[in-house]
């Protein structure tokens, strides 16, 4: 689906450009993921059994990559969130992101998530 | 100079990242090293290695005087005045340490009230600049934590300029340690560090200096700039990771007690009571980094084989053409414009997050650092999240110049 790393890349800037803005009221240290150079916020509500997430990062690549996973997670239960097969990053050139040295915070990204996912179980 | 006979020397430079010519501009951060200093440690490793300052058998004594040696090569490259002035440490870093742990005691004797020093006096305090990196704060600011003393900083301005009146009042509050980047890391200021040493030497307090990004730029000469110590990491000067030097006057280093004990470090040795080896050894407690010594001193060598003020030239050169064609882009804020600049250019441009411009040219093969540099009271001065820092050694080109602004310009329309 994405070949060239220039097509893979515009798509996380659009992605990024289009990630509806999170409600003010989460955008503070209380969200604030570690880990990253960007700063990242997320934030996640139980809907009907189903989790929701919304995000911001000051670094529009970072939003796009939060945003990405938030299309994929967001609207699933909390015990698919936590069983969810996560090769589906490889496939799409995303790998390379997820070694915990990267300092785009993918990894805490995704631990955050399962994070949200294991404490809206119940 | 012939750039191209140089860049020969340095294999790590002939390569391509992303199927791109690798374009390595984070020099400011660590420098790649020659053959002639990779050999060198790789020699010692395959013919001198032994443990030493202990064997009376050949290999000792070979592998001692070549240590010795290095010694002797550093203090000349820095004009110290004797060689016992050197103490290898692993860095910049450790040398600051030391000097933040040690200055506050003397003999082995911790003062009872938390004086440290005995020259010292309450109201203790140390005196920075605003523009220092966190390994010439942290270490200040934990030690006066400790002693119940207080941290000043010295303002700059928008253009990353000390404020020499502001430096000047705060002396008169009586600092007894002043610690100054040489070269700042973040904004590539050139410090007036011997005004400031002479300014701080009226006011009777101790300096510092951080060489850690001048020493690989500009020449240093202790004597002349008359600090009482000057601190710097090989691995920024062509050398190898894990050796740096502390520079300090034989009358300071003579008061100061150890910063780590163990052995080498130690005279007589019982269980009631230990007495110190003499200088320098007394700072050097444990088996020292012998081959990366070994290979400082190689790279100290092929520095001075080079014409340095050609290399000076050429190094101004690379940052005023880079200063110049990434003007030309839309939006674009240096930060640090002081006139005396070294070695780096750090901006950011308007809307664009450094981390996405960083990450979109690393894929173009072009290697620069992002983010806060290890200065993150810099970046809150400029009300910023980071900087995008090209930093630039005597192997780069003024065509590594142009992939970098076209890099940069790709990226931020892609990222505009």
């Amino acid at each position: 689906m994405f070949d060239d790393w220039m097509d893979r890349y515009a798509m996380l800037i659009e992605m990024g450009k289009e990630c509806p803005i999170i409600d003010e009221q989460y955008r503070n240290d209380q969200y604030l993921i570690n880990g990253c150079q960007s700063r990242v916020w997320l934030h996640a509500e139980l809907k009907d059994g189903k989790v929701y997430f919304t995000a911001d990062s000051d670094a529009v690549i970072t939003k796009g990559i939060i945003y990405l996973l938030i299309k994929v997670f967001s609207g699933q239960t909390p015990q698919d969130i936590l069983a969810a097969d996560l090769s589906f990053l490889d496939k799409i050139g995303l790998k390379e992101h997820l070694s915990p040295t990267r300092s785009n915070g993918l990894v805490s990204m995704l631990k955050q998530m399962m994070l949200y996912a294991e404490a809206l179980k119940n | 100079m012939d750039i191209n006979e140089i860049r020969k020397q340095f294999p790590v430079l002939d390569q391509q990242v992303y199927g791109k010519p690798l374009v390595y501009l984070d020099n400011a951060a660590t420098t790649q090293k020659p053959l002639c200093v990779i050999e060198r440690e790789r020699d010692y490793y395959l013919h001198e290695n032994c443990n030493i300052h202990r064997g009376v058998h050949y290999l000792s004594q070979m592998a001692t005087e070549a240590y010795e040696h290095a010694r002797q090569t550093v203090a000349r490259f820095i004009n110290a005045k004797e060689t016992h002035e050197i103490v290898f440490t692993r860095g910049t870093t450790e040398s600051l340490n030391l000097l933040a742990t040690s200055l506050g005691t003397e003999n082995g004797k911790r003062k009872t009230e938390s004086l440290p020093f005995s020259v010292f006096r309450f109201p203790f305090s140390v005196l920075i600049t605003a523009m220092e990196h966190h390994s010439n704060l942290v270490p200040w600011q934990q030690m006066v934590q400790r002693c119940g003393g207080q941290l000043l900083v010295a303002p700059m301005d928008d253009n990353g300029v000390l404020d020499l009146q502001a430096y000047e009042d705060l002396l008169k509050q009586g600092p007894q340690i002043v610690a100054m980047a040489h070269v700042s890391n973040t904004l590539g200021t050139v410090n007036p560090v011997k005004e400031m040493i002479r300014m701080a030497h009226q006011y009777g307090a101790i300096t510092v200096v951080d060489g850690a990004q001048s020493i690989a730029h500009l020449p240093i000469d202790v004597q002349d700039l008359d600090c009482d110590f000057f601190v710097f990491s090989g691995h920024k000067m062509y050398a190898p990771m894990g050796i740096g030097c502390l520079y300090g006057k034989t009358e300071w280093l003579e008061k100061m007690s150890p910063y780590q004990f163990g052995g080498e470090m130690v005279d007589t040795v019982s269980f009631e009571r230990t007495t110190f080896n003499k200088l320098p050894f007394k700072f050097e407690a444990g088996t020292p980094n012998v081959g990366a010594a070994l290979g400082l001193e190689t790279a100290i060598q092929f520095l001075e084989n080079l014409d340095r003020k050609a290399v000076e030239e050429h190094e101004t050169l690379l940052v005023k053409t880079a200063v110049e064609k990434l003007s030309a882009i839309e939006g674009m804020r240096f930060i640090g414009q002081a006139p005396e600049r070294s070695g780096l250019v750090s901006f950011i441009i308007d809307g664009i997050h450094p981390y996405d411009l960083g990450t979109i040219i690393d894929k173009m093969g072009v290697a620069v650092r992002t983010g806060h540099h290890c200065a993150e009271p810099v970046m809150t001065r400029f009300g910023i999240p980071g900087t995008v820092r090209a930093s630039f050694a005597l192997y780069n080109t003024l065509e590594e110049v142009d992939v970098l602004v076209k890099a940069v310009t790709r990226a931020a329309n892609m990222l505009r």
